[in-house]
């Protein structure tokens, strides 16, 4: 067995190529688990904006609220329903609640972005335990007031508490700043529906959202509104609800984070082939000298491999770490399907890591299996004589 | 000079495998390049083919609000607007969501005189034009589906509810090639008939007004009067050029274009580090014969030149290749994201990206080898000969 430090202190004797090589294969492992970690953001952001136990009913085939409306009767009528769970105050848990778009500028750039305004009831903030308020108070009932989500109030011109934003011929003062943690509430604004449903001259609400009294009881609620002749309203959880939202977002990163890692892979790959293949040939009396002390073939298989398996690993290792800074990034894009922003941010986790180190010495592998091969082949006389 | 290109094509393919491992490296950057830069002339499709002497007109709220159709005759009598046109995104949906295409309800006349750049037969138009139940497809779309004149088009609603069926009447081909083909209009009329029996309340909207000028110079005094006239009403307008508009859509998803145009020159950085790592290997092993051409009296000049010409000579042939080969898979990229990326075409500027990155490879690449061998010490060079 030919002592791992051999293929250590080969790497660093030619450290030039080894820097140049591994860092071609860092900025594959870069993009690789940048790209992981956005989808796995988006994911997170998904999964926590929705709740398992709540309902969100909106017109059939509408596919978002935004496109959505539900008249004040079938309002009525899923509200009266025996699934919906009751509060505290014996009242059920059950919101009515109106969304629109309203097209922003971004301070600083004065760039616009389409942003949802929702009208909330006296229930939405229960159903949504992510959410609390954490500066000034909540709007009240009957008043031009309205609060922002901290992402809002952050990047958003008019979305800083006590400034003020002016729509439906009125000015609408900012009177607190809510915190929805990662989840894509924290990208709106909510005001009181009523107002907003006046002011937006826009008599039908968007969706209704409810909490379920006993969460397997939802089948049974789905197949009766949906089959009820008075309505044109289907039923979704809401985790579904949130992650069918985004399909196409993910989808487009998921394509793109495949083609990026093939095509930089096989750079990457050819890389680590051409290093190795020096290696190899500059190193063959060496190798030839290695054979005649009594070393086996496959000895010298293994420390020139586990060169390539190192040369992957250095370059893997520092790909990570520069991708863990990424996480500081907040990524903020217009969401096809509902035509509003959507915000969420690179998220590292021990998967995507585990994921990048696995390719990273792939990597190596393939870029190192094959000149390997070729030094383990050489004839001792041969080799010995090009020396 | 024949002589020094011989040494150039002789050095370069000296270590056969290597410099083929490392042009099949440039070949597929440049080829990675090359269509990272298309889908972003992609993104911008929009732009390129809108007009300067347009205006879009939209509810200032955001596009989610329509205007009244009254607002026509006002618009009308603006000076400097030639035509007026309007328009309602649909939202339909062909049978499932995976066969996406934009579809407008449209005011069919005046729309199509402001875009002559959506070429119909005359026959086609005057049918489409009497049919209230009329529609036209773009050329890719009919293709894509198979649909042909006469084909009866069922949508399904999500904005305005409903199951509705469509006469296709027409098929259009773009006047340029930065034309959309992928679109699908049909009558506003029928659509605010429709409305009119089913939810009077949104009936006679409009989602955008389209505005024809009479010169492009007064678009910015146009797009003011408009803005003030119907301020402080319930359906307060905000108008900007038909290039302002399209690229307001392209600032939402900016995000996803920066990181495309960042991983692009990642693309350049990665290959880049696999040709100056193999520059650099060259140029240690022929140090020998560096010292050797230095003793003969070859200046530093020559050496550079010989590094430098070799390191061209492997990018050139890899971005070459690259850039022949970017065509045809370009297109069927094209195919494949159709809906996606209704114009997918390789620019001229893309190709001179592509050939202006090969040479910064190659010149990044040859600096640090010639450095180390036009500094080395005669002797200490020679020494290294085995």
């Amino acid at each position: 067995m030919i002592p791992i430090s051999y293929s250590f202190r080969n790497l660093w004797t030619r450290r030039f190529t080894t820097c140049m090589t591994a860092g071609g294969m860092a900025l594959v492992v870069f993009v690789f688990a940048s790209v992981l970690m956005l989808a796995e953001g988006l994911r997170k952001t998904l999964i926590e904006t929705g709740s398992p136990e709540n309902v969100i009913v909106i017109r059939r085939s509408a596919g978002s609220e935004v496109q959505s409306g539900v008249e004040r009767l079938p309002a009525a009528i899923v509200e009266s329903q025996p699934e919906v769970a009751l509060g505290a105050d014996g009242k059920p848990l059950l919101a009515k609640e109106l969304v629109v778009l309203y097209s922003l500028n971004k301070r600083g750039s004065d760039k616009p972005a389409n942003v949802v305004i929702r009208g909330i009831g006296a229930k939405s903030l229960a159903l949504r335990p992510q959410v609390r308020l954490v500066q000034g108070r909540m709007p009240r009932p009957g008043l031009s007031e309205i609060i922002a989500g901290s992402s809002i109030a952050r990047r958003f011109q008019g979305g800083g508490i006590g400034e003020t934003l002016r729509f439906g011929m009125r000015n609408w003062t900012v009177v607190g700043i809510f915190d929805a943690g990662s989840t894509g509430f924290d990208s709106e604004i909510w005001g009181d529906v009523d107002q907003l449903m006046q002011a937006f001259r826009r008599p039908v609400y968007s969706s209704v959202i409810f909490r379920l009294g006993d969460t397997t009881t939802f089948p049974r609620f789905k197949e009766r509104i949906e089959s009820d002749p008075r309505l044109t309203l289907e039923a979704k959880r809401e985790t579904k609800y949130y992650v069918d939202q985004s399909e196409a977002m993910a989808k487009f990163l998921r394509i793109l984070g495949v083609a990026l890692t093939i095509i930089f892979s096989l750079g990457a790959m050819i890389g680590a082939m051409i290093t190795m293949y020096a290696a190899v040939a500059n190193r063959v009396g060496e190798i030839g000298t290695l054979r005649a002390i009594g070393f086996q073939r496959r000895s010298i298989l293994g420390a020139f491999l586990l060169e390539a398996l190192f040369l992957g690993l250095i370059g893997g290792a520092a790909g990570l770490f520069f991708a863990s800074f990424m996480q500081l990034v907040t990524i903020s894009t217009m969401n096809w399907q509902t035509f509003s922003e959507l915000a969420f941010s690179f998220t590292l986790t021990p998967d995507i890591i585990g994921k990048s180190l696995i390719f990273s010495v792939t990597m190596g592998f393939v870029g190192g299996v094959i000149p390997a091969i070729r030094a383990s082949r050489m004839n001792i006389v041969e080799a010995l004589r090009e020396s | 000079m024949t002589y020094f290109l011989k040494i150039l094509v002789k050095n370069a393919f000296r270590h056969r495998l290597r410099t083929l491992l490392t042009i099949i490296g440039i070949t597929i950057a440049i080829l990675a390049f090359g269509l990272l830069c298309t889908v972003v002339s992609a993104w911008y499709a929009g732009v390129e083919a809108s007009s300067a002497s347009r205006l879009v007109t939209r509810n200032a709220i955001s596009l989610v609000f329509s205007l009244p159709i009254s607002y026509r005759e006002k618009l009308l009598r603006m000076t400097g607007v030639k035509q007026v046109s309007y328009a309602n995104w649909f939202g339909g949906v062909y049978i499932t969501e995976k066969n996406f295409f934009p579809n407008f309800a449209i005011e069919p006349k005046s729309y199509l005189d402001l875009y002559p750049e959506f070429v119909l037969d005359p026959r086609e138009k005057e049918n489409f034009i009497r049919d209230r139940k009329g529609a036209v497809a773009g050329r890719k779309l009919a293709e894509r589906f198979g649909w042909k004149v006469g084909d009866s088009i069922p949508l399904r609603g999500t904005i305005f509810p409903g199951s509705w069926q469509f006469v296709l009447r027409g098929i259009y081909h773009g006047a340029e090639k930065s034309t959309d083909e992928n679109q699908f209009f049909f009558q506003w009329a029928f659509l605010n008939e429709t409305m009119l029996k089913s939810i009077p309340r949104r009936a006679n909207q409009v989602g955008i007004y389209l505005l024809g000028l009479s010169s492009p110079n007064i678009a910015a005094e146009v797009s003011r009067n408009v803005d003030a006239t119907f301020k402080n009403s319930l359906a307060e307008t905000l108008t900007e050029t038909e290039k302002a508009f399209q690229l307001s859509f392209i600032s939402m998803t900016e995000a996803i274009v920066i990181a495309i145009q960042t991983v692009s020159f990642v693309v350049i950085a990665i290959i880049m580090a696999v040709v100056a790592n193999t520059m650099a290997m060259t140029a240690r092993e022929r140090i020998g014969e560096y010292a050797v051409f230095k003793t003969l009296g070859f200046s530093w000049w020559h050496i550079a030149g010989m590094i430098f010409g070799e390191s061209f000579f492997i990018t050139i042939t890899g971005c070459t290749l690259g850039i022949i080969l970017t065509f045809p898979v370009a297109k069927a990229f094209g195919e494949q994201l159709s809906n996606f990326f209704p114009v997918f075409h390789v620019a001229r500027a893309t190709l001179y990206l592509d050939v202006a990155a090969a040479l910064v490879i190659s010149l990044v690449s040859g600096i640090f080898p010639t450095w180390r061998a036009v500094t080395i010490k005669i002797a200490d060079g020679l020494r290294r000969i085995q």
